[in-house]
């Protein structure tokens, strides 16, 4: 049963203030985790699983190419940043 | 006039809308997001509040209910409608205003009385005050920053449809500090503060004179009821 993976990000030119949030926490953790002193920057986004019964033929994913581009995002502050089809649900993968 | 006031669910300012629809002057007609019928009302409020819980995008889901519908056909007809926080979220998210809201830029939640420029006095809701009046109403919400592209931003302040203006400080990194807009016709406006939280005495914002005195909000209600004596 195929999971059409939906991602979006916040705009690349916009102020991610949840991703500013974690990366000023990673930026504390990095004081006494000498690894994560790299860490320059995060940003936060969405990641959608949609369940399919049967095929994810190419109509189905136009459609949900079009459902990504007018539901699951706002062109105005956000962008679909990746769409691809995974045969097993990341739930599933342990 | 009837004025209708659209309920969803997690939506939390209805009553008080309500409220200043009947301090204003007007009948308050409750309204079901569930619903396809406006039951005949001549303007529509979409209140504040967390829709949904704000799934998906702030307004989005909501955006998308059944009434919504016939919200948009009626406002592409002309009717007033005024998206007042969670409201104006929606306007945005349904394409019936320009930009987008995100998260306020300091990632904080801001409750507070703020103060605001009416740069537009000709639109449905705004008709009453005076040129540049300044009011102070409360803002309070956690994504009030508006967004817009930069070819919208020059449209949205070319053709004055830049409704309401922060004064005294940007509160939460809004483009040119804008606090509400309206459309092309002027029938929908759409703002991040709560105009019917100061529509009564002993209950508003503060003001020179005396404590919680501040009524500034009621004017965008008493102007909608004074358009639609004109229109008559």
């Amino acid at each position: 049963m195929p999971t059409i993976v939906v991602e979006v990000m916040p705009k690349a030119e916009l102020l991610d203030p949840q991703g500013k949030a974690v990366a000023g926490a990673l930026g504390r953790l990095g004081q006494t985790q000498p690894a994560l002193a790299n860490v320059t920057g995060v940003r936060v986004g969405k990641r959608f699983e949609i369940s399919l019964e049967g095929e994810a033929d190419a109509a189905t994913l136009a459609a949900v190419r079009e459902l990504a581009d007018t539901v699951l995002s706002n062109s105005v502050i956000e962008d679909v940043v990746g769409i691809h089809v995974q045969d097993v649900p990341s739930s599933a993968v342990a | 006039m009837r004025i209708g006031v659209v309920t969803f669910p997690g939506s939390l300012d209805d009553r008080d809308a309500a409220r200043a629809v009947r301090l204003a002057g007007a009948d308050a007609v409750a309204l079901w997001h569930g619903d396809h019928d406006l039951h005949d009302v001549d303007a529509i409020v979409l209140p504040g509040g967390f829709s949904y819980g704000d799934y998906l995008r702030a307004g989005a889901i909501a955006s998308l209910s059944p009434i919504m519908t016939e919200v948009i056909d009626a406002a592409n007809k002309g009717m007033p409608v005024l998206g007042i926080c969670n409201g104006f979220q929606m306007l945005t998210e349904a394409h019936l205003l320009d930009g987008g809201l995100i998260r306020n830029g300091q990632g904080r939640f801001i409750c507070r009385d703020q103060g605001l420029r009416i740069e537009n006095n000709t639109s449905d809701w705004t008709s009453d005050f005076a040129a540049n009046a300044e009011i102070v109403i409360p803002l309070k919400n956690g994504e009030g920053s508006f967004m817009a592209s930069d070819e919208t931003l020059k449209a949205l302040e070319g053709e004055g449809r830049v409704v309401v203006r922060y004064i005294g400080g940007n509160p939460n990194g809004s483009l040119n500090d804008i606090a509400g807009v309206t459309n092309a016709r002027g029938n929908v406006v759409g703002l991040m503060p709560h105009p019917e939280h100061a529509v009564e005495a002993g209950f508003g914002p503060d003001t020179d004179d005396a404590m919680a005195s501040g009524v500034d909000g009621l004017t965008f209600f008493t102007s909608v009821i004074a358009q639609a004596l004109v229109a008559r």
